[in-house]
C-alpha cells in the first residue's frame, strides 16, 4: 500500500485538513476520506455526470480530478447548498417539480444547474439542456430537470432583485 | 364514511424528495462500517469454458488480503424462479459469459483486492460458445447446461386458444411479417452495491441495492444453508431498478459469505463494466406473426411465434418466455390465439426482466403489423385499432380476465391532442406520425413461488404523538413505492402524508411484501395498506364515536382532524382521537394483506398473465426523417395512459414520461450487442460496448417535448382506483416509431433499434424498386411442440386444457 498524503483543502466552504491514498480521485477523497457520500458515482470514467461537484465554482466530474490535484482550492458539494435548514430554490424545485426519482443523478444535476445559473441566470430551456446534457438520468427523461432548474432560475432572479 | 380525497390526487412532494435533493439519501455504496473490507470479484474473460482449475495461493498471501472465495466454497446453487435454479454465486465448473464470477478476493481495501484478483490463475478449457438464438439451435451440443428441453434449449412451449389455422383461412387477408427486437440493458445511474455484517447478535444482515429483498432473503437461506430467520435483508432505495436488480446476484452471497467466515462487515460496490456484465435485460427475440382480418378490418386470429435469445442463465426466463406472447391479446379482441415461444442459452450475460418485461417484443411487431393492416385496408390505423378493442370486463380467448379499460379514451385522447386526422399521411414527404397501443399488468397474479400466502402485507402503528409509522417490505427503487404507500395511509387517516413514517424494504422489521416488479407495488402494497389503515380506522371511529355524538360509520377522518360527518364543527384532533382510543383500546396497531384473485384460466401455464387489473396506453410520435442521412428527429410525442387514478400526479406524470424516454433510447439508439474479437485474440464473444459511452442512452438534448394525458376512471381491484404507471407508457413508444417512419419516408424498419443506417438501407432498397423495408428475412424451424389445446371462452370451453377434436366438434 502506498504512503497516504495529507493536504489542506475548502470543502463546502470550511477548510479541510485530509489524508488519503495518492492515487485516490477527488471523488473518492469526498465519499471514502470525507464521508461525504452525497456525491455520486455512475461510471468512474467521465461518461455519465453523477459525480460533478464544483471545483473553484466550475463544474468538474470528480471521477476525473486527483485529489492530489486539489492542493488549497475549493469544492463545493451537494451537501453545502442548502441555506441551513432551508433548501436551496434548486433543490426545492427538484422535489417540487418531480426534476428527482431514484435521486441517484440529482445530486451532480444540481450542482451542474448551479455552476449554470451563477453564469446565466436567465437561460433558455435549450441552454439548460445543453448544460446538462452530460447529466445522464434514466427516470425522469429530464423533462421535469428541465422545467425544475427553469423555475429555480427565475426564484433566484426574484431574490436577487 | 365517504368524503372528498384530500391526499390522493394532489401534486405532491413526494416524501423521500428532501433526502433526494440534500445528498442525505443512503444508497447502498454510501453506507460504511467500521473495520469494513472490501470485496471484488474476478470474472472470466471466456464466453464459454470448463474450469479446469483455480490457484489462489498466490493471491491469498498477498498483505491486506484476508479471504479468498471460489466455486468451491458454494456448493449449492441459486435461481430466482424454482424450474431455473442454475447458477452459482461463483462459477464452478463452466463459465457461461465473459464476465462470469469466478473467484472473490476480500481485503482492506479495493486496490489491494483488484491487485490480489490479478494473482489467481486459472486454467481454461475454451468450449464453442453459442452467438445467439439461431446458433443455438444449429447447435446443440455442447450444451452450456445439462438441463432444459433438448440441446440448448431451455424453455419451449405452446398454447393453442382455437383452432387458428382455421380462423386465418378463413380471413379475407392474411399478414405474415418477422420482427427483430434486439436486446438492451436496465443501465441504472446506481451500480450494484451491497455490505454484509453480522449484527450485534450474530445473525447475518445485507444491506443491497435489490428490488426484491424478499426474494433474496431466501435465496440468502438457501445458499448459505442457514435458517431464513438468521437473515435480515435491507433493500437500501435503488438507484434506478428497472428490472435489473431483480435477480439475486453473485455478488450478494460472497460479501454475505466472507461476512460470515470472517465476522466483519464486508462490502463491494460493482463497477459499471460489471454491471453490464449482470445484465438481466431485454431479450432479443425474433418473432413471426401471421393475422387474419376481414375487409372490414375485424381481427380473426393470430399465430405469434418467438425465439429468445436468453443469455448463459435461466433467471425469469421461464416468465420472460411466456410474457412474449400471454399480454398480446389483452388490447385487441382476438377470436383465436395461437402463441408459440422457445428461449435457448447462449453464451452471453443472462437476459431477465427489464420494464415491460417480455412484451415489448412481440408488441412492438403486433402494433407495427397492425400499421400494416391499415395501410393496406386503407384505414386510418386509430380506426383499426378503436373497431377492435377488447371490452371492459371480458375474458380474452387465452382466459386472461381484462377489467376496466381504459384504451378507447387513451386513443381518442391522444389523437386529439396531436392533431392526428390532421397530420397522418398528411405532412409534407420526410414527416411523419405514427400511432402504438399498448398494455400492462398491475402485478403479476401469482408469486414466484408457488405459495398460498399474501403477495403483500402492511403494519400501521400509531404513535400517540400523532405520528403513523407504515411498515411494508415494498422497496423504494426511485419509483416511489414509498410515497404511494403513505399517500393510501394519509387519505385513509385523514392525515398529512407529513406525519406518516415508511419504514420499507427491510425483511427482518417489516411484513413480507414480494417486491418492486411486474408493476405491482401500488396495486397489492396499496391494497394491504389500505386494508390495515381501514381497520386502524374503524377502531378509533369506534372508540370516538360517542364523543362526537354519532354512529362509528359516520365518523370522517380528514385533514388532521376527526368529526361528525353532519355536525363537522365541534370534532378534535387527529391526535386527541389517537389518545382517546389508545386509552380505550391499548397500543394502536393493524396488519393488512393483499392476494390477487384467482385467475379464470385452470390450463397448465395459465398462471402468466393474470393480473387484479390492466393499465392501457396510447401513444403518437412525430418524426422528422433526412432522407440523405437516415437521420430520426423526434420533435414530439404525446401519451395518454389509462392510470385509474393517479395517487400523485406529479409522480404519475414523470413515470410516464420517464418511460417514455426509455422507450425511445430502445427505439432509437440502445443495443445490448456483441462481437467476436478476432481469432489471434481468442476469438470469444464479448460485448461490444460494456460502458456508458459506448452503450448510447438519450440525453437531455435527444430527449423530446412529452405531452401527457392522464386517462382516470378509478379501477374497483385497486387502491383509490390507482392502476400501474411505471412500465406501461415505455410499451408503445417502440412501435408507434417506426410507424411514424414509415408515414414520413414509406419505408419499414421491422427491427428496433430504428437506426439511420437501416433507414438509408430501406431508402435505398425503395428506390431500386425492391420491398421498402428492412428487418428480418427469414425464421428458422424452431422444434416446438405440439400445443396445450383450449377452447376460447366463446366457443364453450371451460378454461381447462381439451383434445384438439372437441373443438372441430364444436366449430
Amino acid at each position: 500500500m502506498l504512503a497516504r498524503v495529507r493536504q489542506r483543502l475548502t470543502v463546502n466552504g470550511e477548510e479541510a485538513d485530509v489524508s488519503f491514498a495518492p492515487y485516490k480521485t477527488l471523488l473518492e477523497v469526498l465519499r471514502e476520506d470525507l464521508q461525504l457520500t452525497g456525491t455520486k458515482h455512475g461510471c468512474e470514467l467521465g461518461e455519465c455526470g453523477a459525480c460533478t461537484v464544483l471545483l473553484d465554482g466550475e463544474p468538474v466530474l470528480s471521477c476525473l480530478v486527483l485529489g492530489r490535484e486539489c492542493e488549497g482550492r475549493s469544492v463545493q458539494t451537494i451537501e453545502g447548498l442548502a441555506r441551513g435548514p432551508e433548501l436551496h430554490p434548486l433543490q426545492a424545485a427538484f422535489a417540487d417539480f418531480g426534476g428527482s426519482q431514484c435521486g441517484y443523478c440529482t445530486p451532480g444535476v444540481i450542482m451542474t444547474a448551479e455552476a449554470l445559473l451563477r453564469k446565466n441566470p436567465s437561460p433558455t430551456r435549450e441552454e439548460i439542456k445543453v448544460a446538462t446534457a452530460g447529466n445522464l438520468c434514466r427516470c425522469t427523461g429530464y423533462q421535469q430537470i428541465v422545467d425544475a432548474i427553469e423555475d429555480a432560475a427565475a426564484q433566484l432572479r426574484a431574490e436577487a432583485k | 364514511m365517504k368524503k372528498r380525497l384530500d391526499v390522493v390526487g394532489k401534486a405532491r412532494r413526494r416524501v423521500d424528495a428532501r433526502a433526494k435533493v440534500t445528498g442525505q439519501l443512503r444508497f447502498a455504496d454510501d453506507l460504511s462500517m467500521p473495520r469494513m473490507l472490501h470485496a471484488k470479484l474476478l470474472r472470466s474473460p471466456h464466453p464459454h469454458a470448463e474450469i479446469v482449475s483455480v490457484d489462489v495461493s498466490r493471491a491469498a498471501s498477498l498483505q491486506g488480503v484476508h479471504l479468498v472465495l471460489t466455486g468451491q466454497d458454494f456448493p449449492v446453487p441459486f435461481g430466482i424462479m424454482p424450474v431455473s435454479v442454475d447458477e452459482f454465486p461463483l462459477a464452478r465448473e463452466r463459465v457461461r459469459y465473459v464476465g462470469d464470477p469466478v473467484a472473490a478476493v476480500i481485503a482492506t481495501d479495493e486496490q489491494t483486492a483488484v491487485e490480489a484478483l490479478a494473482l489467481i490463475e486459472v486454467n481454461f478449457k475454451i468450449l464453442r460458445p453459442v452467438e445467439d438464438a439461431i446458433d443455438g439451435l444449429r447447435h446443440p451440443e455442447p450444451r452450456i447446461h445439462d438441463y432444459g428441453e433438448q440441446g440448448n434449449i431451455h424453455r419451449n412451449q405452446s398454447y393453442e386458444f382455437g383452432d387458428v389455422e382455421d380462423s386465418l383461412r378463413k380471413a379475407d387477408f392474411l399478414f405474415e411479417d418477422l420482427f427483430f427486437y434486439e436486446g438492451n440493458t436496465h443501465l441504472p445511474m446506481e451500480q450494484q452495491a451491497s455490505l454484509a455484517f453480522l449484527d450485534g447478535e450474530g445473525k447475518l444482515q445485507i444491506c443491497s441495492s435489490t428490488q426484491n429483498p424478499h426474494y433474496l432473503h431466501r435465496q440468502l437461506a438457501r445458499v448459505l444453508q442457514i435458517p431464513e430467520a438468521r437473515i435480515r435483508v435491507v433493500a437500501t432505495p435503488n438507484g434506478g431498478g428497472f428490472g435489473g436488480k431483480c435477480d439475486p446476484g453473485g455478488h450478494e452471497f460472497v460479501v454475505s459469505k466472507a461476512a460470515l467466515l470472517l465476522g466483519r462487515p464486508v462490502k463491494i460496490g460493482l463497477t459499471r463494466e460489471e454491471v453490464f456484465y449482470v445484465h438481466r435485460g431485454r431479450h432479443p427475440v425474433l418473432m413471426k406473426m401471421k393475422t387474419g382480418v376481414t375487409k372490414d378490418g375485424k381481427l380473426t386470429g393470430m399465430h405469434l411465434q418467438t425465439l429468445l435469445d436468453g443469455g448463459g442463465y435461466g433467471s425469469h426466463g421461464p416468465a420472460s418466455t411466456f410474457y412474449t406472447g400471454v399480454l398480446t391479446p389483452v388490447t385487441y379482441h382476438y377470436p383465436r390465439f395461437k402463441f408459440e415461444a422457445c428461449r435457448v442459452f447462449t453464451s452471453k450475460p443472462a437476459c431477465g426482466p427489464k420494464r415491460g418485461h417480455g412484451t415489448p417484443q412481440p408488441r412492438f411487431g403486433q402494433e407495427v403489423q397492425l400499421d400494416k393492416i391499415a395501410e393496406k385496408l386503407g384505414m386510418d390505423p386509430a380506426e383499426l385499432r378503436l373497431k377492435n378493442l377488447t371490452k371492459a370486463d371480458s375474458l380474452t380467448a387465452s382466459w386472461l380476465h381484462v377489467g376496466s379499460t381504459g384504451l378507447e379514451a387513451c386513443i381518442r385522447k391522444v389523437t386529439e391532442l396531436s392533431g392526428w386526422k390532421e397530420k397522418h399521411r398528411k405532412l409534407p414527404r420526410g414527416r411523419g406520425v405514427g400511432i402504438a397501443c399498448s398494455t400492462y399488468m398491475c402485478g403479476a397474479g401469482v408469486a414466484i413461488y408457488w405459495n398460498k400466502m399474501p403477495h403483500s402485507g402492511v403494519q400501521i402503528l400509531l404513535d400517540r404523538s400523532g405520528t403513523v409509522i407504515v411498515y411494508c417490505g415494498a422497496t423504494e427503487i426511485g419509483q416511489g413505492s414509498d410515497d404511494v404507500l403513505a399517500a393510501i395511509v394519509a387519505e385513509t387517516l385523514g392525515v398529512d402524508t407529513g406525519v406518516v413514517r415508511c419504514v420499507t424494504g427491510d425483511t427482518g422489521i417489516a411484513p413480507v411484501d414480494l417486491g418492486s416488479y411486474s408493476s405491482r407495488v401500488t396495486i397489492m402494497m396499496g391494497n394491504a395498506a389500505l386494508q390495515a389503515a381501514e381497520r386502524l380506522r374503524a377502531s378509533v371511529a369506534a372508540v370516538v364515536s360517542e364523543t362526537l355524538g354519532t354512529l362509528p360509520d359516520r365518523v370522517v377522518f380528514s385533514q388532521g382532524r376527526v368529526f361528525a360527518a353532519d355536525n363537522p364543527g365541534p370534532g378534535m384532533t387527529f391526535v386527541e382521537a389517537v389518545h382517546m382510543a389508545e386509552a380505550a383500546l391499548g397500543t394502536l396497531s393493524a396488519v393488512g394483506s393483499y392476494a390477487p384473485p384467482k385467475p379464470p384460466g385452470k390450463y397448465k401455464g395459465a398462471g402468466v398473465g393474470p393480473s387484479p387489473a390492466y393499465s392501457f396506453s396510447a401513444c403518437v410520435v412525430e418524426v422528422e426523417v433526412d432522407e440523405r442521412t437516415g437521420w430520426i428527429h423526434v420533435p414530439k410525442i404525446w401519451m395518454a395512459h389509462d392510470i385509474g387514478r393517479a395517487l400523485n400526479p406529479t409522480l404519475a406524470r414523470g413515470q410516464v414520461i420517464g418511460g417514455v424516454y426509455m422507450g425511445l433510447g430502445e427505439a432509437l439508439m440502445e443495443a445490448q450487442s456483441f462481437r467476436r474479437l478476432p481469432e489471434k485474440l481468442s476469438g470469444a464473444l464479448v460485448h461490444r460496448a460494456p460502458s456508458m459511452l459506448d452503450y448510447k442512452s438519450l440525453t437531455s438534448l435527444d430527449m423530446p417535448e412529452v405531452e401527457v394525458a392522464l386517462i382516470e376512471d378509478p379501477d374497483p381491484n385497486c387502491p383509490y382506483g390507482a392502476k400501474e404507471v411505471g412500465q406501461g407508457p415505455l410499451l408503445p413508444v417502440m412501435p408507434a416509431v417506426a410507424n411514424a417512419i414509415f408515414d414520413a419516408v414509406g419505408v419499414r424498419i421491422d427491427e428496433i433499434p430504428i437506426t439511420p443506417d437501416k433507414v438509408l438501407a430501406a431508402l435505398e432498397r425503395k428506390a431500386k424498386g425492391e420491398p421498402a423495408r428492412v428487418g428480418p428475412e427469414a425464421f428458422p424451424a424452431v422444434p416446438y411442440p405440439e400445443p396445450t389445446f383450449v377452447l376460447p371462452p366463446w366457443e364453450e370451453g371451460d378454461g381447462k386444457e381439451t383434445k384438439r377434436n372437441a373443438a372441430a366438434a364444436v366449430v
